[in-house]
This record gives C-alpha cells, sequence and structure tokens, in this order.
C-alpha cells in the first residue's frame, strides 16, 4: 500500500446575482447608510426584506424605513473567528430587532467579551467605510445607549444609481485523498507504468482504476500493468485554444485503448499532423520530466490495428 | 387516520404497506484518507444486498443522498454509482440532501406500484473541506452567506435562545451530550463514545461537547413493499406515515426554540395516534434534542437515541438516513414495536422529516 496522497484543492466562484425590486432597495439602502424593511399582509415589518409574504406568499412591495439601532434577541460569543467572517477579533453573533422592525437581523457585534453582551441590550449598526450595496455594508453592530428611533416609516425604495446586483465571492479550500485504487494508480505512474484493476466477475480491466466496477457492482483488487502502447479507438481535433494552456490548435484529443485494458482512456495526440490521425493508430506514451502523466501519446510505427480488435471499446 | 383532511401521508392511505428490511453502516471515523466514497460506501451496500439476498441487478429502484460541496467536486454522485452497478442502466435517481429524502424518494416510488424493491444510500466525506465553512454556502446568498456564519454559530445562536426563554441551562446541554455518549458505547459504529469532557466553549453557550464530532461515513436501506418485505426480513419495520416539512430561511422570521416544522410533519406521518417507544432523533447540537423532545412531546417513556445519535456520529448527508435504520434496526431485533426516526437539514432545524416505523405483534 502506497503512502495516502493529498493535495491542496480550491474551489472559487464569484457568484453574480440579480436583485428583486426589493433586495435591490434594501442593498442600495445599506449603501446610503438607510435600513429598509418591507410590510407583509398583516402588517408585520420585516428586516431584512423579502419579496413574498412568508404566511400568505403575497408578493409584497411595501418598504418601509427603520432605525439603524435596534435590540439584541438572541446572541451567540465567537471566541475564534474564522478567516471570512466579519470581524478578526471575538465577536458576537447576534439576532438583532431593528427599531421599527418585528423580525430580526442575522449580523455581528463588536464587544470587549461575552460578559458585555446580553439579551435585550441596545446597539447600533456601525457602517463600513467603503460601501457597495451588500450585507457588508454594516461593518457590525456596536453597544449604543441613546435613544431608540421611532416607528418605520413608508419609504419610496428609490436612490439615484440603484444596486442590482451583487457579486459572492464563495471560496472552499479542500485537501483532497485519492483512496486506494486511484493512490495506486498514481503511485504506479511514478515510475512510467499504467497499472489498472481487474473485475473478479466479469474481468474487464479499468484504467484508470477508481476500486469497483461500474457494472458488477463490485471491489476491483487484481491489479495489472497495462500499455505502454496503445490503439487509437476514435478522436476529436479540437480548434479552441484554452485559456492558459500551451498546445497550438489544431490537435487531437482521442480515446486510447492500451494495450491488456477494458476501456479507453483520453489523451492528446501529437507526433503526426493532426489530419492524419484516424481509428486504429498505434501509439505510445510521451513522458516529460516532472510530470506525473504522460504528456502525449505519439504515433509507435507500428502497422493499424485491425477494427475488429478494438470495436468493442470504443 | 393521519391528520387534517385526509391529508395524511401514511402508506396504508395509499393501499401498500412498504417496509425497511435491511440496513448498514459504516463504522464512522474522523478521516478515510486511504478510501474513495465508492470505496467507503461498497461495503455498506454489499451488507444490505447480503442481508436480503437481493443483487444488485435485482433492485427495483435506487436513490442516493450526498452533496457536491463535501467532496469539492461538481456531479460527484456518479462516481459513487460504480458501487452499485449501474450498468446495464438502472432505475435510479438522486437527491443533493441527506439520505433521508432519497428515502423519501424511494418511498413514494414504491407507493406508486413501479417497484416492489428500492436500494436507498447516502455517505458523506467532510474531512476533505472545512465543514463549518462548507455548511455557510448553503445559507441565503444575500443577506447571510456573505457573513460566513458558521454551523456551530447558528447552533449556539439557537442555543442561547433556549436558555434565554428559560427552557434549558449548560448542565441541561451537558446532560444530554453525556447521555448520548453513554449509549453510544454499545454501538460499534459510533465516532465518539463514553465519557467526553465537555470541553471549551466552541461558540458560547455550545461547548466541545454539545457538538457533533465531524467525520466520514456512509450508510444503506433496502425497502421492499408487501409481501416481497415479509419474504426479505422476518420481522419488517413497516413505514406507517413520513412526512417533511420546512420553514422560513430567515433565521429572524422563526421562533428557534421551537420546531413547528417538526411538528406538522410528525402530525401528518401519524405519530400522535398511538405512543412511540424509541426515537432516533437528528439533532446535531445538544440543544437541538431539547428543542425536538418539546416539540414531539416525547416524555421519560420513550427511549431517545439508544444509537448515541448526531452527537456521536454525525456523517454529513448519511446522518439522517441513518436514524431511520437504526429506528428499522430495533424493530428489526424486536426491541421495539413502534419508533419514530426524525431527519434534519438547513440551520438551526429548519427542514424536518419525521417517520413512524412500526413491526408487526410477534408471532405467537
Amino acid at each position: 500500500m502506497p503512502p495516502v496522497l493529498r493535495a491542496p484543492f480550491v474551489v472559487e466562484f464569484p457568484f453574480t446575482r440579480s436583485l428583486g425590486p426589493v433586495q435591490s432597495a434594501f442593498l442600495t439602502g445599506l449603501r446610503e447608510r438607510t435600513v429598509l424593511g418591507v410590510r407583509t399582509v398583516d402588517g408585520r415589518v420585516l428586516v431584512p426584506p423579502v419579496e413574498y409574504d412568508p404566511v400568505t406568499a403575497d408578493e409584497i412591495r411595501d418598504l418601509v424605513e427603520v432605525g439603524a439601532t435596534g435590540t439584541v434577541t438572541t446572541w451567540a460569543w465567537n471566541e475564534d473567528p474564522r478567516p471570512r467572517q466579519p470581524l478578526a477579533t471575538p465577536f458576537a453573533w447576534v439576532l438583532v430587532r431593528l427599531d421599527g422592525a418585528d423580525t430580526s437581523l442575522l449580523h455581528v457585534l463588536d464587544a470587549p467579551g461575552p460578559d458585555a453582551v446580553r439579551t435585550g441590550m441596545r446597539v447600533r449598526a456601525r457602517w463600513a467605510a467603503e460601501r457597495t450595496g451588500a450585507i457588508t455594508d454594516i461593518a457590525c453592530f456596536e453597544p449604543y445607549e441613546g435613544e431608540p428611533a421611532g416607528p418605520a416609516r413608508p419609504h419610496s425604495g428609490r436612490f439615484p444609481e440603484p444596486v442590482t446586483g451583487i457579486v459572492a465571492p464563495a471560496r472552499l479550500d479542500y485537501t483532497c485523498t485519492p483512496g486506494r485504487a486511484q493512490s495506486r494508480h498514481l503511485a504506479a505512474l511514478e515510475g512510467r507504468r499504467t497499472v489498472g484493476e481487474r473485475c473478479p466477475s466479469c474481468r474487464k480491466v479499468y484504467v484508470p482504476p477508481r476500486g469497483a466496477c461500474p457494472t458488477c457492482g463490485v471491489a476491483t483488487e487484481e491489479q495489472v500493468e497495462v500499455g505502454p502502447r496503445g490503439t487509437v479507438t476514435t478522436f476529436c481535433i479540437v480548434n479552441i485554444k484554452a485559456k492558459g494552456l500551451d498546445i497550438e490548435v489544431p490537435y487531437v484529443y482521442a480515446h486510447i485503448a492500451l494495450d491488456g485494458a477494458g476501456l479507453a482512456l483520453h489523451g492528446r495526440i501529437g507526433g503526426i499532423p493532426y489530419d492524419e490521425v484516424r481509428m486504429g493508430l498505434r501509439v505510445e506514451p510521451v513522458w516529460r520530466e516532472g510530470s506525473r502523466h504522460p504528456d502525449h501519446y505519439r504515433p509507435s510505427g507500428e502497422p493499424d490495428a485491425d477494427y475488429d480488435t478494438y470495436k468493442e471499446l470504443l | 387516520m393521519t391528520g387534517p383532511a385526509g391529508r395524511g401521508t401514511t402508506s396504508r392511505a395509499h393501499g401498500r404497506d412498504i417496509a425497511v428490511v435491511a440496513f448498514a453502516q459504516t463504522r464512522h471515523t474522523r478521516r478515510t484518507d486511504d478510501m474513495s466514497e465508492v470505496e467507503m460506501l461498497m461495503p455498506v451496500l454489499h451488507q444490505v444486498l447480503s442481508q436480503t439476498g437481493l443483487r444488485t441487478g435485482d433492485v427495483g429502484f435506487t436513490c442516493s443522498g450526498s452533496s457536491d460541496y463535501l467532496a469539492g467536486r461538481a456531479f460527484s454522485f456518479t462516481m459513487a454509482l460504480d458501487g452499485v452497478g449501474a450498468w446495464p442502466p438502472i432505475s435510479e435517481s438522486h437527491v443533493e440532501m441527506d439520505g433521508a429524502w432519497a428515502l423519501y424518494e424511494a418511498w413514494v416510488k414504491l407507493l406508486t406500484g413501479e417497484s416492489d424493491t428500492a436500494l436507498v444510500y447516502a455517505y458523506g466525506k467532510s474531512s476533505p473541506g472545512e465543514l463549518r465553512d462548507v455548511l455557510t454556502r448553503q445559507l441565503d446568498p444575500y443577506y447571510t452567506a456573505p457573513l460566513w456564519p458558521d454551523s456551530v454559530a447558528l447552533a449556539a445562536l439557537q442555543a442561547q435562545a433556549l436558555i434565554d426563554a428559560g427552557e434549558a441551562d449548560e448542565p441541561e446541554l451537558a446532560g444530554v451530550a453525556a447521555r448520548s455518549r453513554r449509549d453510544a458505547a454499545a454501538n460499534p459504529h459510533a465516532q465518539l463514545q463514553g465519557e467526553v469532557p465537555r470541553g471549551r466553549h466552541l461558540v458560547r453557550p455550545l461547548r466541545v461537547s454539545d457538538c457533533p464530532p465531524i467525520g466520514d461515513g456512509a450508510a444503506a436501506v433496502v425497502l421492499a413493499a408487501g409481501d416481497r418485505a415479509r419474504e426479505l426480513c422476518e420481522r419488517p419495520a413497516w413505514i406507517r406515515g413520513m412526512d417533511h416539512r420546512i420553514e422560513a430561511h430567515g433565521l429572524g422570521v422563526r421562533d428557534l426554540t421551537r420546531s413547528p416544522s417538526t411538528r406538522l410533519a410528525a402530525e401528518h406521518a401519524g405519530l400522535f395516534e398511538r405512543p412511540v417507544d424509541t426515537a432516533e432523533l437528528h439533532a446535531p447540537f445538544t440543544s437541538q434534542e431539547l428543542v425536538l423532545r418539546r416539540s414531539l412531546d416525547l416524555d421519560a417513556r420513550v427511549r431517545v437515541n439508544p444509537s448515541g445519535g448526531a452527537l456521536a456520529a454525525n456523517p454529513v448527508m448519511a446522518a439522517g438516513l441513518i436514524r431511520i435504520g437504526e429506528a428499522a434496526s430495533r424493530i428489526h431485533s424486536g426491541e421495539s414495536d413502534r419508533a419514530l426516526a426524525h431527519a434534519t437539514s438547513g440551520p438551526c432545524l429548519q427542514h424536518n422529516l419525521v417517520a413512524v416505523l412500526e413491526g408487526e405483534a410477534h408471532a405467537g
């Protein structure tokens, strides 16, 4: 059993989302240091506002302005802030019912310690220096001893240059481990050998192996060295240059059945003009220093394989 | 008889009895670096099939639950399909949810009469990512997710709301944790067993011991209808009713000290028709068990989480299915005659499923 392999893997998307009229007004309002809510059919004020009444499902558009001050309805002290959370120093998560609102907003409270926080305490928004129309335009809440704001007041929801969308960056960091079958396969590749696994039931050789035969649903264990030579079973000509990929177009991407394998894997074909690649072409891998996988496959110089020898592997 | 205006969701209302006839799960562990998802899952699939004598090709319908965000890969469930022999083509479906909801889908499929047997499985490896960060991605993307409130933080807000309402205190939470891990000592699959120190506050008021372990695991269940169930299992766990309900995503709109969606699902599943003797509750946090007990009127006569529950092992995406499997196992073995199984999804018990399982009277 080779040692467990590990590799860092980052999934990162800048999700671009459009806003409806209510969310647009709310987030634009935050940019202008104004907190808006929405009045439901039964007269309650929801902050943050939603577009549909949570009880009746009616569309609601009756915007109101509420205070930037409010009351903590519950809280939780966070001793160890995680990297993307709003404050880097210990803080309280809070649900805050803003003055004039009937529901609570989730945000964070900057306080010296848990003893300085309690349910029912009064707080106010601390605005971010640079505001873009996002929930983080409220940098955090802070303790506040002043007068409460009055009841909610009607608001048109109109601002110059309204925010109509947000870009929400989302990044998650993973450490991948490939599992038993793929680890063995990758370990063999380091010695420039390609190893598959044979299904104990149907005898098919899977390469690269994933530890299971998808036809029989049983574990594969028996290792079988395949290749290095193989046969092009089918191919396509790529005419679009991929970003950041240093390969001139057009080039050929092919399915290659390595000798002894029960199914084809894919790879690039080089060392031959793209329009001379054909089904049945015999190829061999070309390795580059420092790379775990063959860089590409090139003609081996053998005569083409008979169609009957690879027709089951198409 | 299933609740208001005949909107019930019991099997009998549809004229077909369906039962859990087999259940298997992994030994849940913090990491499974030496196994891919399908390698972790396959032994469990083989166990449920061998319990029933079925082979993959014999199963009428297959449904799974898992999450791409745990795997960090799009369409990750397709890789796991290697474990069920999906060639030649099978009737298959997947939910990007806990496997309890995959079981719900399979149950509905069997109710339609299109199939007599179903294989349901679920798996999750939390070890490759930072689970607390990963779970923030299921939150509302406009107002909540940009603040990255993690799963422990949101559960802590719920716990504090319960304390503020005078319905719990830290010693009571500690009692739930201690009982769960003590019971888990008899569960060979559990990740945390026996004496577990309370530890420091992770997010106050929740301490380390109030939170579930993070780990990897998988589970599988076989369902069968009518006489087929009796052929495959000596004492099938008949699903008398099952329902699931959801609440608003805005945390500040909800009363976090109650779980009205669980209550409603339980009413529709027929829970209150007769008492249950066992309840497997999917309560990853100690405070959530208290919320659920109260919302379901469970008193001291009901044995809650004899497996140790999610506080002993919480493989994300499988932990809810495991609750159904654990409840069914107790019926299979005769330890229970009528059991409740519950699964949850989303922050602070947002979405809840309740199933009521029964064994037939013992022969003789």
